[in-house]
Formats: structure tokens, sequence, C-alpha cells
């Protein structure tokens, strides 16, 4: 079937227009169809990523970027184009000056200005830890019916608390 | 077997069609992603370190104000059909259930669960957290969502960047990690055929469209989910602004698409409605697609007031629970495709029969 539009090209769009419940089909290509503002299909986009792995692989890295190694979590650029996936924190630090072109590409702004963070302090993580070790000392102290170590182990809880 | 009568309504309350312009909008969701600092992140981390990572967490959010009535589910305690229920009323994501070929079920996967809403552990990230609620209330959700933040971050350190911000183990949901995100049933742009413009129009904004399950899902019923694409560059609250400026005028156009529909093809329109009705209330075997695509059209139906005496809610819940994995829930085993395609057709026939009476 010819395009009722221009005659030439295949018809692969059925376009049904109904203006005053009179129903019209009309049988368009595609060049036609998107003159009259018809999408072909609605197909889900992309996933960002395929293109940012696109980006990361096109990228011209200097001289021995590629070469460096994360010392935290081992992860290379080569992982990196495999899996999309940074490794650890650090690897942002690691291969921060390739990332950062990279950044700015696939978010279009290169710095983060939404809220800013500062982690909790040492002592009260160390603290935290601490009395999540201690209740786990505990609980299995009174499971044990070990009752003058449980009694020791809540009192120093206390005393963190 | 996991319960989840646990939580309120079985942790759907997001489908209770309560919220700002629940007939169009389903549900808003907005999810932030952190990792604890001193771990490799989840798909690199050793099992001990994601151990560790859980134990951590676990200890934490222990002490959490803002998720009252939380419970942790570990993931490796469940049955395939009870993490794929999990992952059809939108509670964990596809990879966290342990439901896609190329992640198997990570050991520490753990997810805790409160009222609209949850906390993943060990997902692609160390945590996912994410805030539920029915409409369009894009404000609401990330405010119940920052003020979890705010307390689990001043226990547990995350992994922080001055320049790039919060770290997170793709690239894409760098920044501020948050992904805003809003499900919306657009008929009448797909019927007058503006749906490609309008979807084009929010591409050029930086925004993205989704199917139901988000990444990597086909849209079907007329629900698409629409989201902020960058995370890096704009604050929360600018991101924010601009899904709700862009959702806004999709909901205006979508409004007077319908309108234009009842105006020039009222009878047919209404005939179209009441067969899709029909056909889910007689239908003996029900595809998914089909069921959703005819759940659109009554969906429909009912927000141009073609169909009365019909509540949205059921709609949604009908949207949720014709799923595969709560029908074999529902009838104790597992199904065959032909047996959750009957399976299906006959919990709808009677969530419909139940409200019959009123319909018209």
């Amino acid at each position: 079937m010819v395009c009722d539009n221009c005659h030439e090209r295949d018809a692969v769009v059925n376009l049904t227009t109904i203006v005053n419940n009179a129903v019209r089909q009309l049988h368009l290509c595609e060049r036609c169809a998107a003159e009259r503002g018809v999408e072909t299909t609605v197909a889900t986009p992309k996933h960002p990523l395929g293109e940012f792995l696109q980006a990361v692989q096109q990228q011209s890295l200097p001289a021995g970027a590629d070469a460096g190694r994360c010392t935290f979590c081992g992860q290379t650029m080569k992982d990196f184009r495999e899996t999309g996936r940074m490794g650890c924190a650090r690897c942002y630090t690691t291969f921060e000056s390739s990332l950062r072109e990279l950044l700015r590409r696939v978010h279009g702004g290169p710095r983060h200005i939404g809220r800013t963070y500062r982690p909790p302090s040492d002592a009260r993580v160390e603290k935290s830890g601490a009395l999540g070790e201690l209740r786990e000392k505990l609980r299995r102290a009174i499971e044990q019916e070990q009752f003058e170590a449980a009694a020791e182990l809540r009192d120093r809880i206390k005393v963190l608390e | 077997m996991l319960d989840l009568s646990l939580l309120p309504d079985g942790g759907v309350r997001w489908l209770d069609a309560s919220g700002q312009h629940a007939d169009v909008v389903l549900s808003t969701r907005v999810r932030l992603a952190r990792n604890v600092e001193g771990y490799a992140f989840a798909g690199r981390a050793r099992e001990g370190e994601r151990l560790r990572v859980l134990a951590q967490v676990r200890e934490a959010l222990a002490d959490v104000s803002t998720m009252p009535g939380s419970f942790m589910v570990r993931l490796e305690d469940l049955t395939v059909t009870d993490r794929a229920m999990l992952f059809e009323r939108h509670l964990v994501s596809r990879e966290l259930a342990g439901l896609e070929a190329q992640h198997p079920l990570r050991s520490g996967a753990a997810v805790y669960l409160s009222d609209g809403l949850s906390v993943m552990i060990n997902e692609e990230d160390h945590l996912r957290m994410q805030s539920l609620q029915s409409g369009f209330e894009l404000r609401a959700a990330y405010a119940a969502l920052d003020r979890v933040d705010r307390e689990l971050g001043a226990r547990v350190p995350f992994s922080y960047h001055g320049e790039f911000g919060f770290l997170t183990a793709c690239p894409t949901n760098v920044g501020t990690g948050m992904r805003a995100s809003v499900l919306i049933h657009l008929p009448g742009l797909v019927l007058t055929k503006e749906i490609g413009r309008v979807l084009a129009g929010l591409q050029q904004m930086g925004l993205t469209y989704r199917g139901l399950y988000g990444e990597g899902s086909e849209v079907v019923g007329n629900f698409f989910q629409i989201s902020n694409q960058t995370t890096l560059g704009r604050s929360e609250e600018e991101l924010l602004d601009q899904l709700i400026r862009v959702v806004g005028h999709a909901i205006e156009r979508e409004e007077e698409a319908r309108r234009v529909l009842l105006r020039d093809a009222g009878y047919i329109i209404e005939d179209k409605l009441w067969r899709a009705y029909g056909t889910l209330r007689y239908a003996r075997s029900l595809t998914f697609d089909e069921a959703m695509n005819y759940l659109s059209g009554v969906r429909l139906a009912v927000g141009l007031k073609l169909i009365r005496g019909l509540s949205v809610y059921t709609l949604n819940k009908l949207l949720i629970f014709s799923q595969a994995a709560h029908l074999a829930a529902a009838e104790g085993r597992s199904l065959t495709e032909s047996e959750t395609n009957l399976a299906r057709a006959r919990y709808v026939r009677r969530a419909l029969e139940e409200e019959a009476g009123a319909v018209g």
C-alpha cells in the first residue's frame, strides 16, 4: 500500500482521525506521519547508561590513564567499560580525570550542587559499632545463660549509651 | 512464607488512590542511592563485606525514628514467589529480588519495609531508600525520605565527594543519588496521538520515561513512568520542581485530550471502553498485556465518568494483584503460563463482580 499523502513511499502507519464523530483512516509512510507529528513507535528509550558507555569507549584517554588500578578494590577502567559500574568510592578519586568529562557529558552539570553531607564523626560511628558488638555479645550471653557476663555487658552498654 | 500483612495494607497503600490527581497519577516514588564508606560497592564486595554492611545498617536503623514499625526481610530467606511478589508490589527492585538472569540473588540482600518507606540493602548500591505514595505527591514523598536519609546518614558514614556528591556504583546516579518518578496514565494522549510530542518534549527537558516497572520495561496499558534523567549539577529541589512542572503540564494535556475525545467521538469512545469492561468482566483467559490494556480502558472510563460505581482503588489493586506471582501465591502453587492466564481472568472477574451491583 502506498502512502495516502505523498503517493510515493510505502505506507507503514495507520492514522485514525476522528472529527465530528466521523472516523477517517489514513495510511501514511514514516516521513509523512512524522510531518504530522505522529511517532511511529512509542518505544522505551534506551538505558542512559548505553549512551554513557558509548561515550566512555569513544573517549580519547590520555596515554597511561587506562593503566591505573584502584588501590582499594582493584578495579580498572577496563572493568568499568565492561560492567558500567564503579567498584568502590575510591574509584572516583582514582579515575577522577577520566570521569570528570564523562560526568559532565552525561549529566550536563559537572559539580554536585545538591544537599551537602558531612559523615558522622569517627567517635560516633565507633560508638555505634561498639554498641552493636556489645549488644550482640549480650544476646549470646543471655542465650547461653551466662548471667554474670550478661550483667557486666549490660553495664558497659549503659555507659556507652 | 512472607507475611506482608505486617505492613499496613500489605505495603500497597500507595495504591489507595489518595493524593493529588489520583485518577491520572497512580503513584509517586522518590529514591536515594547511598553507599557506606569503607566497603566496595555491593557488586564488587565480598560476601563478608556485604554482611558487615547489613549489620552496620541494621544497627543504625534500629535507632532511626523516621521509619516507625519497620521490619527487615532477608531476601535469601524467601521463596522465589515471595520475592517476585515484593517486586510486583514495587517494594524491591528486580535486581535485589534476584529475578534477573545476570544478577543472581546476592548474599546479604535485604529490605526494611515500613508504611510507604523502604530501604533496600546490598542492591547495586549499599542502600537504596525509597518513598512511595499514592497520587501526585512529589514533595511529600521527598520530605519523608529526606528525614530518613538525614537520620541514617548521621549514624552511618555515606560515601561522599566534594565535587561529585554522593557516590554510586553507576555514574548515572552520582550527585544527588536521587531518582524521582511519577507513574502516570495517559490514554487520552495516546488515543489522540499527542503522546509522541509530549514524550519528546519531556526528553528535551532532561526527563525520561519508562514502562510500569522502570528501567528496561515496556510501556503497557498507557502507563508511563516519568523521571529525572540526570542527578549531577542540579539540586534536589530543582530536579523536583522541574518534574512537578512537566508532569503538571502532562496532566493538563491529558485532561484536554480527554475532553476532545468526549466531544468529537463520544459514542465511539464510550462503546470502546464499555467493551473493555465487558471483556474483563467475562473473559475466561487474560494475558498480562491484555489485562493491562483493558484496565487502562476501564480506568479512562471511570475518569470520564462514563462508568460509575467502580473505585480507582479497585482498579489499582487489580493492576498489582493480577500479576503472575500474586496469582501463584493466591492459588498456593506455581502456575504454567496458560494456568496463569486462566487464574488472572478468574481473579479479575471475581473482583469486578463484587462491585458489579453499583456499576452503571
